[in-house]
C-alpha cells in the first residue's frame, strides 16, 4: 500500500526544515538510497535519502517551502502495482514515530523544605581489635605490603607503572616486589601515560585486576580520558555488564620544590565523578588496610597518595588479612568545640591546629575521611550536631573544593545545628610557586586553620 | 620494510560466499532502518552508519575463532551484527529502550556484549586501541592463544595514543590484529589533508609491527588478510596491522551534509565497488545460488530487520529506577 515519506529529522536537534530541492518528480521510480531531495536544517543542507523501493506517486510538500515540521508527510511512495489513482492522503499509512514521552523527574534527590534532621547512624567500631600487636612501619612499607598481600592472594592481580620493576620505585614504594612476583606481575612500562593507562583498563575489562601506578598524580592528566570515560563509565554504559576492577594510585599534592606542574592537588577532581572510588590515606594502617579494599573493590578506585607521608611511621597491626572499609571515617580525637574535617596529608595541618587550640582551651574534634568517595559524610554530621561548628582543611584549590561539598551538605542536613558559618581552608588559588617561601604560603597552614576555628568559636 | 601484497584469495565454498553476502546484507539493510528510524525521531543524538564498509567486519569476523575479542570506536553497529549480537537488543539501544544491549543506557555509541566478546562500541577517537592492547595483555597473562581484533579509523590513526599502544604492543609481543579501516575521511577531512604519510599501515614499521594494505571492498581479500594476522598472533608474533581500504557511502553521522566529496565519487563506488554487489555478482556468475536463492536471503534480511524495528520501537523505555543503577559494581562482572 502506498507509503508516506516524511520529513525527516537530520541532526540531534532538528525540529522543522526546508523543502530546498526535489531531485525526483512524481512517477519517478526510486530505490533505496538514492536522493530524493534536499533539505535545509538548522545545521546544513542535507540530502534526503530513499529507504523503500517504489514509484513516487505525488509530492505533498512543494519544494522551497520552509517550516516544514519533523514527521509531516512531504510525499507519497507507491509500491509495484499501485498507480496514483490509488492516493488517499488520509489513508495513506504514516509510517508512526512514537516520540517517547519525557522521563518522569524523579524526586528522590529533592530535600524537603523545613525537613527535621535526625542524627545520622555512624559506624564507630574501632579499626582493630583491643589487645592487637603493633608495629611502627612507614607508610613506604605499609603499601607495599598491601599491594604485596593481595598480589599472593589473588594471581589475577598485577602492577604496572614507569620504574616499578628494576628500579624498585620511582618512589621505592614497590621494593623488592620485582623479585616476589617476577617480571610478569610487576611491569616496568614506557614513560606513556596515556597509553598503560587505556591498556590497564582493557586488561581490567579482560578479567585482570591492574594497579596501575602514576609517579605522580599530575601525569595522569595524560591519561584522564581513560581513567574518566573508559573506566569509570562503561559498567554504565554497558547496563551493568563489563566494567574496570582496577587500581590507579600514586602521589598526588604538593610534595616540596617541584613547581606548579608537580605539585597539583586532585582529590576534588576525581571525587565528582560516579564510577569511580577515591582513597587519600593519612596513616599507615590506612594505607595498607584501604589498599587491600581497594585492590579487591570491583571498581575503578584512585589511590592518591602523598610523597611526604612516605617516609612517616605509624602504628600498624599485626594481623594476617589487615582491611579498611571505603567510607568510614575515622574520628582521631573527641572534642566538643569545633569539628575539623580533613583527609591525606591535611591531616597534619588538623592535629597540629588542635594541638595548639588544646593549650587555649578549644577541644576540637578531629575527622579524617580517608576515603572522599564514598565519603563518610554521617561521621561529618554527628559531630557537627554535637559541636556546632565545622572547619575543613585541605591542600587543593578553593573553588570547588572537597570543603565546598563538605560545607554544602552541612548545611542541607545541618543547618540548624550550625552556630557559624563553615569555613574551608584550603591552597591558595594559585600555581604552586617554586621559591621557598611563596610555596609555603601557597599551601594551607597550620595557623590558618588555627585562625578559622577561633573565627567559628567566636574566641 | 617492503610493502606487501595481500594475501592469496582463498578457496571458498558457495555456502560461505552465501553467508558472506548475508551477513553484509543485514549489516546494510539494517543501518538503512536505522537511518530511516533516526528520520522518525526513534534514534536520537549520534548515529552513525556503516554502509559501505561491510566487508570489512564481515571478512575478519570470517578469520575470527570462538573466544576471540572485538572492540571498535563508535561506528559499531556492523560489528556487533558481524559477531552475532541480536540485532533487536542492537536496534533497541539505539532507540534507547530497556530491550537493548545497555538497557537504553549506552546508545549507538556504547553498546557491549560480554557473550560474544565484543568490548564496545567507544565514543572517544582511538581510545579503544590501548583498550584493544589490554585485552590482549590480558590474554597473553593468562597464557590463552585468543586474538584480539582493535578496530580504528584513519582519522584515530594520528591520535598520539594509537604509538603508544604499538610501541608496548610489539615490545610485550602481544596478539592483537591492529585493523585500520581507512574508509578515507575522517569525518569532512580527506586523508590528503590530514597527513603526508597517508600509508597507515607503514607506520608500524617504526616499532617493529608488521602489517599490509587490503582491499576492504572484497570480502575474500578481507578474510584472507584476516586468517593471516590472526596465525601470526597466535603464533605468538603479533601484533599485526591490517589497513583496509574502504568507503563509507553516506554521511559520517546522520547529521553530515558531505560537502567534502562529489555525489559522483560516492556514486562510483556504489556503482563499481560495491562488496555486496560483487559477492552477487560471484554467486550468480558462478551458478551458485540462483536470483530466487538470493530473493530468500533478501527476504529473510527484510523480516530480521522489520523485527528488529518493531522490537525497537515496541520496547519500553527503562524504569526510571535504571537511572540509579549500574554506577558502582558489587561484585567483579566474570568473563564469559
Amino acid at each position: 500500500m502506498a507509503v508516506e515519506i516524511l520529513m525527516p529529522a537530520l541532526s540531534p536537534t532538528m525540529e522543522e526544515g526546508t523543502l530546498a530541492k526535489w531531485l525526483v518528480k512524481e512517477g519517478d521510480t526510486v530505490s533505496s538510497g538514492d536522493i530524493m531531495a534536499e533539505i535545509e536544517t538548522d545545521k546544513a543542507t542535507m540530502e534526503f535519502e530513499a529507504v523503500d523501493e517504489g514509484t513516487i506517486g505525488k509530492i505533498l510538500i512543494e519544494e522551497g517551502t520552509e517550516g516544514v515540521k519533523v514527521n509531516t508527510a512531504i510525499a507519497v511512495l507507491l509500491e509495484d502495482g499501485e498507480s496514483a489513482d490509488d492516493i488517499d492522503t488520509a489513508a495513506a499509512k504514516p509510517a508512526s514515530a512514537p516520540v517517547p514521552a519525557d522521563r518522569e523527574q524523579s524526586s528522590e534527590t529533592a530535600p524537603a523544605a523545613g525537613m527535621s534532621h535526625p542524627e545520622p547512624e555512624v559506624d564507630t567500631s574501632p579499626d582493630w581489635p583491643d589487645g592487637t600487636t603493633l608495629k611502627q612501619q612507614t607508610v613506604r612499607e605499609a603499601l607495599r605490603d598491601g599491594m604485596a598481600e593481595e598480589m599472593r592472594r589473588d594471581d589475577s592481580v598485577f602492577l604496572m607503572g614507569e620504574e616499578v620493576a628494576e628500579y624498585q620505585g620511582a618512589y621505592k614504594i614497590s621494593q623488592g616486589m620485582l623479585d616476589e612476583f617476577g617480571s610478569k606481575r610487576v611491569i616496568d612500562t614506557p614513560i606513556t601515560e596515556h597509553g598503560f593507562a587505556g591498556m590497564g583498563v582493557g586488561a581490567a575489562f579482560g578479567g585482570l585486576r591492574p594497579i596501575v601506578e602514576f609517579m605522580t598524580f599530575n601525569f595522569a592528566m595524560q591519561a584522564i580520558d581513560q581513567i574518566i570515560n573508559s573506566a569509570a563509565k562503561t559498567l554504565y554504559m554497558s547496563g551493568g555488564q563489563m566494567g574496570a576492577p582496577m587500581v590507579f594510585r600514586g602521589p598526588n599534592g604538593a610534595a616540596a620544590r617541584v613547581g606548579a606542574q608537580h605539585s597539583q592537588d586532585y582529590a576534588a577532581w576525581y571525587m565528582q565523578v560516579p564510577g569511580l572510588k577515591v582513597a587519600m590515606p593519612y596513616s599507615a594502617s590506612d594505607y595498607k588496610g584501604l589498599m587491600k579494599t581497594a585492590i579487591r573493590d570491583p571498581n575503578p578506585v584512585i589511590f592518591l597518595e602523598n610523597e611526604i607521608l612516605y617516609g612517616r611511621s605509624f602504628d600498624v597491626p599485626e594481623l594476617d588479612d589487615y582491611t579498611v572499609p571505603f567510607g568510614k571515617a575515622r574520628i582521631w580525637r573527641e572534642g566538643e568545640d569545633v569539628t575539623i574535617v580533613s583527609f591525606g596529608i591535611g591531616m597534619s595541618y588538623a592535629f597540629a591546629a588542635a594541638d595548639k587550640l588544646a593549650e587555649d582551651g578549644i577541644s576540637a574534634e578531629v575527622i579524617d575521611l580517608r576515603t572522599l568517595r564514598p565519603m563518610d559524610t554521617g561521621a561529618i554530621l554527628k559531630s557537627v550536631m554535637k559541636t556546632n561548628r565545622c572547619v575543613t582543611v585541605e591542600e587543593g584549590w578553593p573553588q570547588g573544593s572537597v570543603g565546598n561539598y563538605i560545607s554544602s551538605v552541612i548545611m542541607q542536613e545541618a543547618f540548624d545545628y550550625l552556630d557559624a558559618p563553615v569555613i574551608n581552608c584550603t591552597g591558595k588559588d594559585v600555581p604552586m610557586p617554586y621559591a621557598a617561601n611563596l610555596e609555603k604560603l601557597a599551601l594551607v597552614t597550620t595557623d590558618e586553620v588555627i585562625e578559622a576555628v577561633k573565627q567559628v568559636t567566636y574566641k | 620494510m617492503a610493502p606487501r601484497k595481500s594475501a592469496k584469495k582463498p578457496n571458498v565454498s558457495a555456502d560461505e560466499l552465501k553467508a558472506y553476502y548475508r551477513d553484509m546484507l543485514l549489516i546494510r539493510r539494517f543501518e538503512e532502518k536505522a537511518g530511516q528510524l533516526y528520520g522518525m525521531g526513534l534514534i536520537g543524538g549520534f548515529c552513525h552508519l556503516y554502509i559501505g564498509q561491510e566487508a570489512v567486519v564481515v571478512g575478519l569476523e570470517a578469520a575470527a575463532e570462538e573466544g576471540d575479542k572485538r572492540i571498535t570506536s563508535y561506528r559499531d553497529h556492523g560489528h556487533m551484527l558481524a559477531c552475532g549480537m541480536d540485532p533487536n537488543g542492537v536496534m533497541a539501544e539505539l532507540t534507547g529502550r530497556e530491550g537493548g544491549y545497555s538497557k537504553g543506557k549506552g546508545g549507538s555509541m556504547h553498546m557491549f556484549s560480554k557473550e560474544k566478546h565484543f568490548y564496545g562500541g567507544h565514543g572517544i577517537v582511538a581510545a579503544q586501541v590501548p583498550l584493544g592492547a589490554g585485552l590482549a595483555f590480558a590474554d597473553k597473562y593468562k597464557g590463552n592463544d585468543r586474538v584480539t581484533f582493535t578496530y580504528f579509523g584513519d582519522g584515530a590513526a594520528n591520535q598520539g595514543q594509537v604509538y603508544e599502544a604499538y610501541n608496548m604492543a610489539e615490545l610485550w609481543n602481544l596478539p592483537v590484529v591492529f585493523v585500520i579501516e581507512n574508509n578515507q575521511y575522517a569525518m569532512g577531512t580527506s586523508t590528503k589533508r590530514s597527513t603526508h604519510s597517508p600509508s597507515y599501515w607503514e607506520r608500524g614499521a617504526a616499532y617493529g609491527i608488521k602489517g599490509e594494505e587490503v582491499d576492504g571492498m572484497d570480502v575474500l581479500a578481507v578474510k584472507a588478510a584476516g586468517q593471516k594476522a590472526v596465525e601470526v598472533c597466535r603464533a605468538g608474533e603479533g601484533p599485526y596491522i591490517l589497513e583496509i581500504k574502504t568507503y563509507r557511502y553516506r554521511g559520517h553521522s546522520m547529521s553530515d551534509p558531505a560537502k567534502y566529496r562529489t555525489r559522483e565519487e560516492v556514486q562510483k563506488m556504489r556503482d563499481e565497488r560495491d562488496p555486496i554487489e560483487a559477492v552477487r555478482s560471484m554467486l550468480l556468475t558462478g551458478k551458485h545460488a540462483s536470483e530466487e536463492d538470493l530473493k530468500a536471503i533478501d527476504k529473510e534480511i527484510k523480516d530480521i530487520v522489520n523485527e528488529s524495528a518493531e522490537f525497537a520501537k515496541t520496547s519500553p523505555e527503562p524504569a526510571v529506577e535504571e537511572l540509579w543503577t549500574d554506577i558502582y559494581a558489587t561484585e567483579v562482572p566474570q568473563e564469559a
